[in-house]
């Protein structure tokens, strides 16, 4: 088994990768967020307020574990896990570097339908959450979550279909690779601006962010389908969710931002890792920015916008991509 | 609503989002307090500060009216009686304990207004803060303020007959003369 400390090695790498980013995310989105409300958010614990996750992690841990009386014990405990570890998994599939090491999953054939199907069953979690917790808020919580993120999917995959039939294949190297072209223009926000758009909608209402994130509207449903969880238990959901951002920011960067590459990439892997990681913070910068800047929805608005409008329109692009390839117009073959 | 308002809605959306995003280059409005102190007006009411005379003495003569006067019943006030050869403040008697809650008093500045002496005079210094309700009653010695420079603290040993009367005449008369 010469290869077991290897897949060892890459499964703490990405762990360690998945959660200090998620810790580290908070960090960032705190700050982000409190200077464009003329704040200056966390500042206090360590340089720059660089050890407040830390704090409030120790903070979590401590915090004593409360099921409420009426709970459905063996749900209410299942659901965090349920909700973070499709979010870790996602990260198996994504190439964050063009050397093969970096790739967990070892380049699966299927990775787009890997992603899709782990973002559909991150539902599971949420939903179940809002219902074992047996509370009015938590409960309708779940369900606007899971009627949100079905009804998204079905666009966010449209989306998809149109990427893979450009690099005429679901590996996400293929992906990266048909982008590859030298220049920007090889991009597929360049030569799929409507599927990069209808993915940047999607993800985020996937990941119940601003302006989609009536699943946790404070206003009305308290936390949503985490109100009756503390301690450790809030921050797996809370981990799940900001991982998934993450995820979904990669993903972002792998269909339509060329993935790790850029100038000089051939020569070492640092470049790529740092191409990627480049373009992964500025993808997760303008979820801050978005969060910062729109207000959320009403939900029969999200419904009319996820059903009447996004799916349409990635349905006709998926028509629109395949005629393109097939007629064999330049950029699209 | 129409195709045209539609439109011209969908064009304002990056408008918004330029919006806040100059926000971020400019200075956030955060006070960090400890380190930074907003000014205060002068005349703000924060903490209170017993006074004294040119000459050091107290001004606060015990006479408690401050605490009668107090809505919250915050202010405690002990009388004892001066001597010439102990003496804390002009008149017969000076204030042996002077204790303020400061977690009772809402600095509404009536015992300003009692006082017959203008000893309690609530200023715009350091707010009360502390971590324990003890250490929330202020007590004379941290009330009252230091002594005006190369002059003598009280008690202080005076001459007979100089402090007769607890409110001195303006300008105060030297009777030993």
């Amino acid at each position: 088994m010469p290869n077991f400390l290897e897949i060892l090695l890459k499964a703490v790498m990405f762990l360690v990768l998945a959660l200090t980013g998620f810790a580290y995310m908070t960090w960032i989105e705190r700050r982000v967020i409190a200077r464009m409300q003329s704040r200056i958010g966390p500042n206090r614990v360590g340089p720059q307020g660089l050890l407040q996750p830390v704090a409030e992690g120790l903070k979590l841990i401590f915090k004593e574990s409360i099921t409420p009386a009426q709970a459905d014990r063996f749900v209410y405990f299942l659901a965090p896990m349920l909700a973070v570890i499709p979010a870790i998994s996602l990260f198996a599939v994504i190439p964050i570097s063009n050397n093969a090491f970096f790739n967990l999953a070892g380049g699966l054939d299927t990775a787009v339908l890997f992603v899709l199907a782990m973002l559909g069953t991150a539902v599971y979690g949420i939903a179940l959450a809002g219902w074992s917790s047996n509370n009015k808020y938590a409960s309708i919580g779940g369900l606007r979550a899971a009627a949100q993120v079905i009804s998204y999917e079905l666009a966010l995959s449209l989306s998809l279909v149109a990427v893979v039939l450009m690099a005429g294949s679901a590996s996400m190297n293929v992906i990266i690779e048909k982008q590859l072209p030298g220049n920007i223009l090889g991009w597929f926000i360049i030569r799929q601006p409507v599927a990069a758009a209808i993915f940047a909608i999607t993800a985020l209402a996937e990941l119940a962010r601003a302006p989609f994130d009536l699943v946790e509207a404070e206003q009305e449903l308290t936390a949503g389908y985490m109100t009756e969880y503390g301690g450790m238990k809030f921050a797996l959901f809370f981990m799940s969710e900001y991982v998934k951002m993450v995820a979904l920011s990669a993903l972002f960067t792998v269909f339509f931002l060329g993935g790790w590459s850029g100038p000089f990439v051939g020569d070492s892997w640092v470049l790529g890792l740092i191409y990627f990681s480049v373009k992964v913070l500025a993808c997760l910068l303008v979820m801050v920015w978005v969060r910062a800047t729109l207000p959320r929805f009403r939900y029969d608005k999200l419904m009319a916008l996820g059903w009447k409008k996004l799916l349409p329109i990635a349905l006709a692009n998926v028509v629109l991509t395949a005629l393109l390839i097939v007629l064999g117009v330049p950029g699209y073959k | 609503m129409n195709l045209k308002k539609r439109f011209r809605a969908i064009t304002r959306i990056p408008l918004g989002f330029a919006t806040v995003l100059k926000q971020m280059f400019q200075k956030p409005v955060t006070v960090q307090y400890p380190e930074e102190k907003r000014p205060m007006t002068s005349r703000f009411r924060g903490r209170h500060n017993l006074k004294r005379y040119d000459d050091g003495l107290e001004k606060c003569i015990g006479c408690a009216l401050c605490a009668a006067a107090c809505p919250a019943d915050a202010i405690w006030v002990e009388a004892a009686e001066n001597t010439n050869e102990v003496r804390f403040s002009p008149g017969e008697r000076y204030a042996k304990t002077y204790e303020i809650n400061m977690l009772r008093c809402i600095f509404c500045g009536y015992c300003e207004d009692a006082c017959p002496t203008n000893a309690i005079v609530l200023e715009p210094i350091e707010f009360p803060t502390g971590y324990t309700r003890e250490s929330m009653i202020y007590t004379k010695s941290q009330l009252l303020e230091s002594p005006p420079i190369n002059v003598a603290a009280t008690p202080q040993q005076t001459p007979a007959g100089k402090y007769d009367r607890a409110i001195l005449p303006f300008p105060p008369v030297d009777s030993s003369v």
